[in-house]
């Protein structure tokens, strides 16, 4: 991975001195909370229901062991024993003090970690493939690409005021597992009819009160164009995106409302000026940072999918549903990808403790070459994993209750904060995802359901991507009740939708009622064992499920 | 008043003089870029020197048309009506990367400490903070980082053309 030099070094540690000073001065009355919060959230601090939340950025998701135990640490000393790994590949902490940040982002520095630009109108945390670097399917690790945006974003002088925060994702695998589609940004990996690399932008995607799915703006420009590219894009929003109404404020509105031919010709002019300025990369600075993403040195060892086959069938049955539904393919003969889960009943998705980071890291160095990835799915990906491993890591997992193997099944929810913490929400989704896991816990019946996925967000804002779940669930405020909209036929992938709300909002009691009787609808209409609930939604299409849904109301 | 320009304090009496306000007999004044396209000849015989204001919702366009006339205002004042409104880093960056502006370009409006580092780098050299906030402490911003990733105005370099890194 990435390893910092006296440069990076360098930004982190003034970062921290400069924000030690900033809350003195915020403390001491110089400036007003107004003006100390664009500062604050360009760190990465919130002001919750509660308390401060901390944002602590992990770029594309990755962590060696040494930052998991210092993210434990922190957890034990600044907070209450927990963190939480959020959607955007970051880990969010609810109870910091004002006053004990400045020490956080210090332990934070001493292993190549900050909170910058987590939050505020700016370009945020670059997120990826969860699978970068192992997957099968991977033209090219798109990991280098993701720090040359890191560092080119951070502290850009002319992009810290934007009219709203801007992400970007990129991926370098065929499947797209890092929902490009749904960026203001997506940047994937391809191929030009020449055979040559390089990369598709897309511009305008995203969720919120009005999803958009991103269209490519441009089909193919060379590597070393990234950034002049990105900069004509971040340039164009940053004069013309819309600074009159904040729900109209993202790259989206701007793109739908020029429409995408005049948007693309503007971006195309400006980078015109700019493509061969110094912002080209050098051949020499794309193969140092590439440097640091070089596949690290495997074993020798067989390839023997008859032993993962069997596995799957092992008398320890736990064992076997985890080998089914958490294994996943690696490039490297003999390796997996192993995913642990979030989502166990009781502990809301996402959610760590200070002890289980720190066993984490023991099991990640002894199994997973020291790295480990968060997904965007809130669960964490053992990237190296010898498969002859894996009866003894499932056990090691088992003892720090990282085992559950329901990932992509129904229980593998995704869920944001909601009315438990967050100032936004207007109605609270961790309950509902709790509800489900409990309702769930038959992994019989799990597997027989299949590949799932439901996502929960407490308010339009769409934290929980409810607009890309299979099945999505919106908190609504319904004259002062919490209410929940049930929307199907989303996804963030290739076949990326926005699913359809499917008719008059469910109480808190009904809602776990209404996902089950969508799935028994599903079981009931299915052609046969193979077909997923979405293509089955496809083919059937909305009518039977509302039918069942509003049958008696 | 004082201002911050070229990273000192110094006193300064150019004089923002608003659309409804008659031009003052004498003295440096600061018009909008609508006043200075629409009063050309009057501004042209005024006993002093004239600078442009540019609100933030204004385009560059007319104000880069003529390049001999850029070249001789001597300020333009980039307003920030908030300290959130970003889109003058990208006017500053512009007039001195692409029309070679080598004037003063001038910050006014919510102007406040910790936005300074950001400004220079876009090409900004003169400051009007905030009233009430302090000036002299304010100095300290522009030292707070001794490393930038990226190319701008101070620099068009960036970080991996200016060092090396291996």
């Amino acid at each position: 991975m990435y390893v910092y030099d006296e440069y990076d070094q360098r930004v982190v540690a003034e970062r921290v001195a400069q924000f030690k000073h900033q809350v003195q001065r915020r403390i001491d009355g110089e400036i007003t909370e107004d003006e100390f919060k664009p500062i604050r959230l360009q760190n990465g601090l919130y002001m919750q229901l509660h308390a401060y939340m901390l944002r602590v950025a992990i770029p594309y998701g990755l962590l060696s062991t040494k930052q998991l135990r210092m993210l434990g640490h922190i957890a034990r000393v600044y907070d209450r024993g927990y963190g939480h790994f959020s959607t955007r590949q970051n880990i969010q902490y609810n109870w910091p003090k004002l006053e004990e940040v400045p020490n956080i982002l210090d332990d934070l520095a001493s292993v190549e970690m900050h909170a910058i630009q987590t939050s505020g109108n700016c370009i945020r945390n670059v997120t990826s493939d969860h699978l970068a670097g192992v997957a099968r399917d991977e033209l090219e690790d798109p990991r280098p690409y993701c720090e040359l945006i890191r560092q080119w974003s951070t502290f850009h002088p002319e992009f810290a005021f934007l009219p709203r925060k801007f992400k970007i994702a990129v991926t370098g695998a065929t499947t797209d597992r890092a929902a490009v589609r749904f960026h203001d940004i997506g940047v994937r990996i391809v191929l030009n009819e020449a055979g040559e690399r390089g990369f598709e932008i897309i511009a305008g995607g995203g969720m919120g009160r009005t999803p958009h799915v991103g269209p490519v703006i441009r089909s193919f420009l060379p590597y070393p164009h990234l950034l002049s590219y990105l900069e004509a894009i971040l340039r164009v929003y940053n004069q013309y995106g819309r600074r009159d109404n904040k729900f109209k404020a993202r790259i989206k509105i701007l793109v739908s409302e020029l429409g995408v031919d005049e948007f693309r010709s503007r971006v195309e002019e400006e980078w015109e000026q700019i493509r061969d300025s110094a912002l080209l990369l050098t051949e020499a600075e794309l193969d140092r940072v590439r440097h640091f993403f070089t596949p690290p040195t495997y074993e020798t060892l067989p390839e023997d999918p008859n032993a993962l086959a069997a596995a799957t069938l092992s008398s320890n049955r736990a064992y076997g549903h985890f080998v089914r539904n958490n294994v996943k393919p690696h490039k490297q003969a003999g390796y997996c990808a192993v995913m642990i889960s979030l989502k166990v009943p009781g502990i809301p998705p996402g959610d760590v403790s200070d002890t289980q980071m720190d066993a984490l890291a023991d099991i990640v160095d002894e199994y997973s070459l020291g790295e480990l990835v968060v997904t965007h799915n809130q669960n964490l990906c053992l990237p190296h994993v010898r498969q002859r491993d894996l009866p003894a890591l499932f056990e090691r997992l088992q003892a720090w209750d990282f085992a559950a193997a329901n990932i992509d099944k129904v229980t593998d929810t995704i869920s944001c904060p909601g009315l438990d913490y967050c100032s936004l929400a207007n109605a609270r989704s961790i309950p509902v995802a709790l509800a489900i896991t409990d309702r769930y816990q038959d992994i019989d019946y799990l597997e027989d359901i299949g590949e799932v996925s439901i996502k929960i967000s407490g308010c339009i804002n769409a934290c929980g991507h409810h607009h890309v779940g299979h099945i999505g669930i919106l908190g609504i405020d319904k004259q002062g009740v919490e209410a929940y909209q049930l929307m199907l036929g989303g996804s963030p992938s290739d076949d990326a939708s926005i699913g359809k709300v499917i008719g008059p909002a469910f109480s808190r009691e009904e809602i776990v009622d209404a996902v089950d009787t969508v799935l028994k609808t599903y079981l009931s209409l299915r052609s046969s064992d193979d077909e997923r609930f979405i293509d089955c939604y496809r083919r059937t299409g909305f009518q039977p499920f509302k039918d069942a849904l509003y049958a008696n109301h | 008043m004082q201002i911050i320009k070229n990273r000192q304090l110094t006193s300064d009496d150019w004089r923002h003089v608003q659309d409804a306000e008659a031009l003052p007999a004498a003295g440096d004044v600061i018009v909008s870029l609508a006043r200075w396209q629409s009063e050309h000849d009057v501004l042209a015989g005024h006993d002093g020197q004239v600078g442009v204001r540019l609100a933030s919702s204004d385009e560059l366009g007319p104000l880069v048309a003529d390049p001999a006339a850029l070249a001789k205002i001597p300020v333009i004042a980039l307003e920030f009506p908030k300290f959130t409104d970003g889109r003058a880093y990208t006017k500053a960056r512009l007039l001195r990367e692409r029309y070679a502006y080598t004037g003063e370009l001038r910050a006014v409006g919510y102007v406040l400490r910790d936005q300074l580092f950001y400004m220079e780098r876009c090409g900004i050299n003169a400051f009007e903070l905030k009233p009430g906030k302090p000036i002299e402490s304010a100095l300290e911003a522009f030292a707070e980082y001794s490393v930038t990733y990226q190319g701008a105005a101070d620099d068009p370099r960036p970080l991996f053309r200016r060092v090396d890194r291996r």
